[in-house]
């Protein structure tokens, strides 16, 4: 086993249980903190796909900028495990349920093409590095580069607008 | 590694993302199970624009492809900075005005 087969399985079981205990914590901070370490592991994942460029821009954007905020409005709503309420029991079950049938149907419908399926993922190559990505992004996707812009103009208007006290 | 066990890990963490919106009540936490979700598919994404960087290799050793998918994971990075920023706004609102982030409580669409 090599070693970026090792790393490919600690970062991928690492993944999928932080996304596990996620949704099965009790409190709203511990589901904060293992959906960090999901960003992570993910992150872990782009650079051993040589994408530095996602990895750094997923750690400082997911864990570092969003995360932040999900905990900041957590602690000022002051939650903690007894303020979710009891609900029914039957409809946690049709949600596990659907959720498996989900990943069934996604799996038997991809495990029939599977000569397409063994394409190999390249390990190496300049497509996930700063300097390859910045010349496209500031040449062919200039425009839209300069629209996000505008987008996160009003999203931070919205949400002062919608957060302000008031009526 | 093949795709299929990027494919199959992506599978996995979106489903586990929409059993969680289904299953838990809390607005705070289905709002991070459609983070998660977006992480699947940008770790999708990545694999495959990966996948498209190795059979351009294959023909040509100093091929640089696969560029636009990254490109567009960063996009998809922005836009969901602004709707986390927008959607937090909206829960902190809610609670204000109703005392809960439970759900439930929401289904009327009016207080």
């Amino acid at each position: 086993m090599e070693i970026t087969q090792i790393l490919f399985w600690f970062l991928s079981v690492l993944a999928v249980f932080g996304a596990l205990m996620m949704v099965t914590s009790k409190n709203p901070v511990y589901s904060v903190l293992w959906l960090i370490v999901v960003f992570f592991a993910i992150s872990g994942h782009y650079i051993l796909l040589n994408a530095q460029f996602l990895a750094i821009v997923n750690i400082i954007v997911y864990a570092g900028a969003i995360m932040v905020l999900f905990l900041f409005v957590i602690m000022l709503m002051n939650l903690n495990a007894e303020t979710e309420p009891q609900k029914n029991k039957w409809l946690k079950i049709a949600g596990v349920v659907a959720g498996c049938s989900l990943m069934l149907v996604f799996v038997a419908a991809l495990r029939q093409s599977d000569e397409l399926l063994k394409a190999p993922v390249s390990m190496g190559g300049e497509t996930g590095l700063i300097k390859t990505l910045g010349k496209t992004l500031f040449t062919d996707y200039v425009l839209p580069f300069e629209i996000s812009s505008v987008l996160f103009l009003s999203a931070m208007v919205g949400a002062v607008v919608i957060g302000k006290k008031g009526d | 590694m093949p795709i299929t066990y990027y494919i199959f890990l992506a599978v996995a963490l979106f489903s586990i993302g929409v059993a969680g919106v289904l299953t838990r009540r809390n607005a705070i936490i289905i709002f991070m199970c459609v983070e998660l979700m977006l992480n699947a598919v940008n770790l999708l994404l990545v694999a495959f624009s990966k996948m498209h960087a190795q059979n351009a290799i294959a023909i040509d050793p100093a091929a640089v492809a696969g560029v636009e998918a990254q490109l567009f994971v960063f996009f998809i990075m922005v836009v969901a900075a602004a709707e986390v920023s927008v959607g937090l706004a909206i829960i902190v609102m809610m609670y204000r005005n109703i005392h809960s982030v439970d759900v439930n409580f929401l289904n009327r669409l009016k207080h």
